[in-house]
């Protein structure tokens, strides 16, 4: 009698978690897997075919061939500026998260609200303020010429400065919101013990500051750096053919040329580096929770 | 080795006085506590002398050495913080050695290791902070301000989280780790029986002051004012006025009986005194009779009476309503009163001892059972 009562919420409370994630899973299968499976077929189309021939399923893995032959310009420029704006972001984001958490006292909510001001305005007019801001008619030109740091002829717009530029402040909130929440459960206390240990102020930042909030630094160079990989619209709008990214190609590949199967190849294949990236960044930043 | 002095060290916050022109010397290789009552400015002062609070006024000094403007990483000063503050990404043995590395020690493994076994971790380098039990990390947090070797160890309330029988058993260690290297504690702590069984010298802060400093025995026996009476152990306060002052006597006045104590042994200047007596140094009587030669004495009532197995606590009313603490040992042997019952409560002059009295003030007998109950006025 005693044995069945108590089996019995034991056997409901293993089961919860299953019920809990259920939503979630289903979800997951209808809007993420099972459009992965189709993407991954279309990539293995045959590239001859056309939207409105249909397309023949050959199993032709030489589409990624191609795809990694035509573009792979293109995929190193976008690892290259993305890598390049997670690195200002987190430099210019980690000041702010720490300042934001252990030194702004009232102002905190303040400030938390003004760095993800900017998503109260779509990504598109965003970007396109920058457009505005970046011209060469603009003040910013005007000035930089002005002061001779920038030549007669010289851009800002069309240029990768501007591109990065972009990405830098359009994802800087991704980057400021998990180091702001890692920082401000630093624990002040383990500040003062590191300075009562003969830490100066430098190396207590080197050796229990940033170690305590690389949970933070890993999820916001992830959630800075896998979107703006993958992003197209900062370069179309501020940038040129010489600084398109993969983004770019792809959104031509499927709107504009419409092959799709390249462009699901070419999907796939950004898709893949990402996920190696992530795994080795991860893996040496000793998060290995994350994963 | 020198000693720690503080000058003057004030601390305001704002409008309130936290520590208020404290002037104080730690001798070198002492075990020294700071004991005072919740709010007192122990952890300030502490936190003052390690750097990580700066003084609104005064100065510190090691020996001739004046530290009070070195930042907290270029004193040879370390704490053990109340909290612990252990880093949660470090193990055991990285915590240990963080000082010894911050400061360019090689070989360090060495010097970790030996402390670890000092403090009887040994085998424990490995584990996370958070993988050990509280007396363990107080041990850790030990042993990572100790490596260091400084001049001077601050120990902020450091048993105060671990049960009764740990903090016997970590107040030996202490004492015994500060006897093994020599080094210069000082203990902050608002328990008066840990601060006297551990400590060389003791200093009991009140508001920001210290009120009385010096041997544990000194300051039991003889407390220099009221607080620090009822503060360290109880006291029997009884409100008196100075009628005499004789050879090698002086002579009170209260509630018309007439008490005397050791010339010696008082410290009232005017003529408003406290009439101090502690619960264990007074002895009842079954009446007048009985009552020792040269004894002074008051008759009265039991009030209330507990047992607390080394020996029966009273509350003895006396005619004027103060009620009077009295200890008697469970010796076996002696006058163990009934509840109400008629009782003479007397104390050797020799054991009595006189401090200065607010004019005005009343009774300032703390009693020794919290409740009284029994029997009625
Ligand atoms: N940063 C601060 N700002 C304002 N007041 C403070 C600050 N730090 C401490 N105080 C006040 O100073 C007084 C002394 O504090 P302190 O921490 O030194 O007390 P303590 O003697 O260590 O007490 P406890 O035994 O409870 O630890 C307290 O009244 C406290 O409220
Ligand atoms: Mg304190």
């Amino acid at each position: 009698m005693t044995v069945t009562a108590a089996a019995r919420p034991a056997r409901a409370a293993r089961r919860t978690p299953y019920l809990l994630i259920l939503p979630g899973l289903l979800w997951l299968a209808v809007f993420f897997a099972v459009p992965v499976v189709q993407l991954g077929a279309t990539s293995l189309y045959d590239p001859n075919g056309s939207l409105t021939d249909g397309y023949a399923m050959t199993w032709s893995f030489g589409n990624y061939a191609t795809a990694l032959a035509a573009y792979w310009p293109q995929f190193l420029r976008s690892l290259l500026y993305a890598g390049l704006a997670t690195a200002i972001c987190l430099a210019l984001g980690y000041p702010l998260a720490f300042v934001i958490a252990q030194r702004a006292g009232r102002w905190r909510n303040l400030l938390l609200i003004l760095v993800v001001a900017p998503f109260f305005t779509s990504f598109l007019v965003r970007t396109l303020a920058w457009k505005a801001i970046l011209a060469d008619t603009g003040w910013l030109a005007g000035l930089l010429r002005d002061l001779h740091l920038l030549a007669p002829d010289g851009r800002l717009l069309a240029t990768p400065f501007a591109v990065v530029m972009g990405l830098v402040y359009n994802f800087l909130p991704f980057m400021v919101l998990p180091l702001y929440a890692s920082l401000q459960r630093l624990d002040g206390r383990l500040l003062e013990a590191a300075a009562d240990l003969y830490a100066s102020p430098l190396r207590t930042f080197r050796h229990v500051t940033l170690p305590l909030s690389m949970p933070g630094v890993v999820a916001g160079t992830l959630l800075t750096f896998i979107p703006a990989v993958g992003d197209y619209i900062n370069a179309a709008l501020l940038g040129t053919v010489r600084t398109s990214m993969i983004g770019n190609v792809i959104d031509s590949a499927f709107l504009v040329r419409l092959d799709y199967p390249q462009a699901a190849a070419l999907s796939f294949l950004l898709m893949a580096a990402i996920l190696v990236l992530v795994t080795v960044y991860v893996r040496r930043a000793g998060t290995d929770e994350l994963l | 080795m020198s000693d720690l002095v503080l000058q003057g060290l004030t601390k305001r916050f704002g409008e309130f006085t936290a520590v208020d022109a404290l002037d104080l010397t730690v001798p070198a290789g002492s075990f020294f506590a700071l004991l005072g009552p919740s709010g007192c400015g122990k952890t300030t002062t502490l936190r003052m002398a390690a750097g990580l609070e700066e003084p609104t006024a005064g100065r510190i000094l090691l020996g001739d050495r004046d530290i009070t403007g070195l930042r907290p990483h270029q004193r040879p000063v370390n704490t053990v913080f109340q909290s612990y503050a252990l880093f949660p990404h470090l193990d055991v043995a990285g915590n240990v050695a963080f000082g010894l590395r911050r400061r360019g020690v090689r070989d360090h493994a060495a010097e970790v290791a030996r402390m670890l076994e000092l403090v009887q971790l040994d085998g424990l380098g490995r584990r996370r902070p958070a993988q050990l039990s509280g007396g363990q990390q107080q041990r850790v947090a030990l042993a990572r301000a100790l490596v260091n070797r400084p001049q001077v160890l601050l120990l902020d309330e450091p048993l105060g989280a671990l049960d009764l029988t740990l903090t016997r058993r970590m107040q030996v260690e202490l004492k015994r780790i500060q006897t093994e290297v020599g080094i210069t504690f000082v203990h902050v702590t608002h328990d008066q029986e840990e601060a006297m069984t551990m400590a060389d010298t003791v200093a009991v802060m009140n508001a920001g002051r210290i009120e009385q400093l010096g041997r544990p025995a000194e300051l039991y026996e003889f407390p220099q004012t009221p607080f620090v009476a009822n503060f360290l152990g109880q006291s029997n306060l009884l409100a008196a006025e100075v009628v005499e002052r004789g050879a090698g006597y002086v002579a009170v006045r209260a509630y018309d009986n007439r008490y005397s104590v050791p010339a010696g042994r008082c410290r009232a200047a005017g003529p408003a005194a406290y009439l101090g007596v502690r619960p264990e140094k007074v002895h009842l009587a079954e009446a007048a009779a009985q009552v020792p030669a040269g004894h002074d004495s008051v008759a009265g009532v039991v009030t209330d009476w507990s047992y607390v197995g080394v020996g029966n606590r009273y509350l003895v009313r006396a005619p004027w309503g103060t009620e009077l603490a009295v200890f008697s040992p469970n010796t076996g042997e002696g006058y163990y009163p009934p509840l109400g019952g008629e009782v003479v409560v007397h104390w050797d002059p020799a054991h009595a001892f006189l401090l200065d009295r607010e004019p005005g003030a009343g009774d300032a007998t703390t009693p020794v059972a919290p409740e009284p109950t029994g029997v009625p006025a």
